[in-house]
Parts: structure tokens; C-alpha cells; sequence
């Protein structure tokens, strides 16, 4: 993305209500493969729309630990070094549902089947001295929010 | 049938250590297609004060729900695994995972709870590194949700 060490964020430039930098996170089949094996999750829920629909969703749907790991990364982009995060919490709200789409001249794998925005915004300053905020994010997927109570604390610079 | 509440506060004897590697984490943050060089690159670790490159925020859980695994699949706890879907997740980091780090994960039933035919539970997971520090804690909530309700509305994992 960027330099980690060039855009420090100074916990005296940010007041309650600034904006993080708002993102839209691409997802499709290949993603959703990968993640799986990346974090070793092979639910077949993830990959197999006959078991998905078996057991009542609606189709293959995104790991909530994928959504999880989009969503923070809206903070970890704006502060620069991801150690800056001291706690992570989210509830799994709505499933991100990733239908087979057929690929495009460009491929499977830049097929847009799904997309996860995120957006986030200071809530509270929370120790002067240690300079921490607490970071609140919305994750929306087809016009609802996927992930519930997503809040970061965070130390800045 | 509820949770046996008896198991609240109950702690795991902990894991085999799980070897933090560089190329796993590679994997992961390429998996999440995320390219800070921090995760990939030592010397950009380095310049931000890391001896090593760093895990996402998010790996912490590749390292913790095994052993969350075990703790909930133990057939006395009552709880039905098929029904259950990941519903809550946090994490608390006293810092980053690193490539090197050698963990070990110490599991604790923090709550049982039974409501409206769902069963929930947290369980919460210590990572402690090779010298016995503190690393990272997670918490995973899980719900089996009663037999008669319709589709999961979580994210169904799990």
C-alpha cells in the first residue's frame, strides 16, 4: 500500500468524528479459496454452494474472519504500522454471500462477485497520555451491515 | 438441553507451542490482500521497531481456534456442534505476533449462557510466547442456535 512509517497519524490532529479514509473490498470465489487455505478454514460452506444452500444459506458465503480482517485493515492503512492496534472486536451480523459469477475477459480471479465497505470514524480519545483512540467501523455488504459493535483501539503517534 | 454451567471458568492445559513463520504470514496477508511491508519484508519491521516481520491483527485467530476447538467439541460440555455459528470475535494485543514467536494457547470457558433454545459461550484464549510473556488474548463467542429456527444469521462458520 504505502510506506509504513510515512503517514504517522499524531493523536493531537484527530478529534471525535474524524474519518478514516474509506474502502471497498473486492470479493469472489478465488478469494474466498484462498483465505481458506491461507487460514487453514476449509468449512465447506466457504467453497460449496450444494453444502451452503444444504444447511440454509442462501449460497457460498464469505469466512467472517475474511470480513473481520478487511475491516481492520481501514485502520492498520491509516496509522501505517498494524502494532498500533491494541484490541479488535467484532460481531458477525449478516453473512457476506459470494455468488459464482461467470469470469470476464480478465478472469476468475478479478471477477467482482461481492463488496465489502468499510468505513470508520474516531468515537472517543481515550488516554491523552498514552494517546489512544477507540475507532468505530461499518462494514456494509449489499446494503446491510455485516459486521455489528467493530471497534478498534488504537495508539497513534 | 442447556450448557452445563459448571464449566464456566474452566481452563485447558496449554497447547503445543504453534511456530509463528514468515512465509505463513506472507500467505495470510496476501490471502487478505494486504501489502503492508511490515508483514513481508524484515527490514520495514525493523524500521518501525520489530525484530522480525509482523503478523495482521487478524492471524491471532489461525493460532487460537484450535485449541477454542477442542475446548468446545469436548462431548461433556453438551454443546451441538453442527448448529453452531461464530458469532463475536475480539482480540486484545499486548503486541504483534512475530515470525519466531513460538506460542502456546491457554483456553478458559469464560460464560455459558442458555437462551430462547441457543446455547452461547465464550471462550477465551491465551497466547504466550517462549519466555512465558503475554502476547495476545482472544476472545470467540459461539452460538448453537436451537434446533427450530430457520437459516443461520451469523456467518454460519464453525
Amino acid at each position: 500500500m504505502t510506506g509504513t512509517t510515512a503517514h504517522r497519524v499524531a493523536y493531537a490532529e484527530v478529534g471525535v468524528g474524524t474519518e478514516l479514509p474509506t474502502r471497498t473490498f473486492p470479493v469472489n470465489r478465488a478469494t474466498l479459496v484462498r483465505y481458506a487455505g491461507a487460514s487453514l478454514d476449509f468449512n465447506p460452506i466457504h467453497w460449496n454452494e450444494r453444502f451452503a444452500v444444504d444447511v440454509g444459506l442462501p449460497n457460498v458465503i464469505a469466512h467472517g474472519m475474511f470480513t473481520m480482517a478487511q475491516a481492520i485493515r481501514v485502520v492498520t492503512d491509516w496509522v501505517g504500522d498494524p502494532g498500533a492496534v491494541l484490541e479488535y472486536g467484532v460481531r458477525f451480523t449478516k453473512p457476506v454471500v459470494v455468488p459464482d459469477v461467470p469470469a470476464g475477459p480478465e478472469g476468475l480471479e478479478a471477477v467482482v462477485a461481492a463488496e465489502i465497505e468499510v468505513g470508520g470514524r474516531v468515537a472517543v480519545k481515550l488516554d491523552d497520555e498514552l494517546r489512544t483512540v477507540r475507532v468505530d467501523l461499518t462494514a456494509v455488504h449489499a446494503e446491510q451491515k455485516v459486521l455489528g459493535l467493530a471497534r478498534a483501539v488504537v495508539r497513534l503517534a | 438441553m442447556p450448557l452445563d454451567q459448571s464449566f464456566v471458568g474452566r481452563s485447558y492445559p496449554p497447547t503445543e507451542p504453534y511456530e509463528v513463520g514468515r512465509e505463513k504470514i506472507r500467505e495470510f496477508a496476501q490471502a487478505i490482500g494486504d501489502d503492508n511491508p511490515v508483514y513481508t519484508d524484515p527490514a520495514a519491521a525493523r524500521a518501525l521497531g520489530y525484530p522480525d516481520v509482523i503478523a495482521p491483527p487478524t492471524f491471532v485467530f489461525l493460532v487460537s481456534y484450535r485449541a477454542a476447538f477442542e475446548v468446545v467439541s469436548d462431548p461433556k460440555l453438551g454443546l451441538d456442534y453442527s448448529r453452531v455459528v461464530h458469532s463475536d470475535q475480539k482480540f486484545a494485543y499486548v503486541r504483534p505476533l512475530r515470525a519466531g514467536d513460538r506460542l502456546t494457547v491457554t483456553s478458559t470457558i469464560e460464560s455459558v449462557k442458555s437462551l430462547k433454545g441457543n446455547d452461547m459461550l465464550t471462550v477465551r484464549g491465551e497466547l504466550h510466547d517462549e519466555t512465558g510473556a503475554l502476547v495476545a488474548t482472544a476472545h470467540t463467542k459461539l452460538v448453537a442456535r436451537s434446533a427450530d429456527e430457520d437459516a443461520p444469521a451469523g456467518e454460519g462458520e464453525r
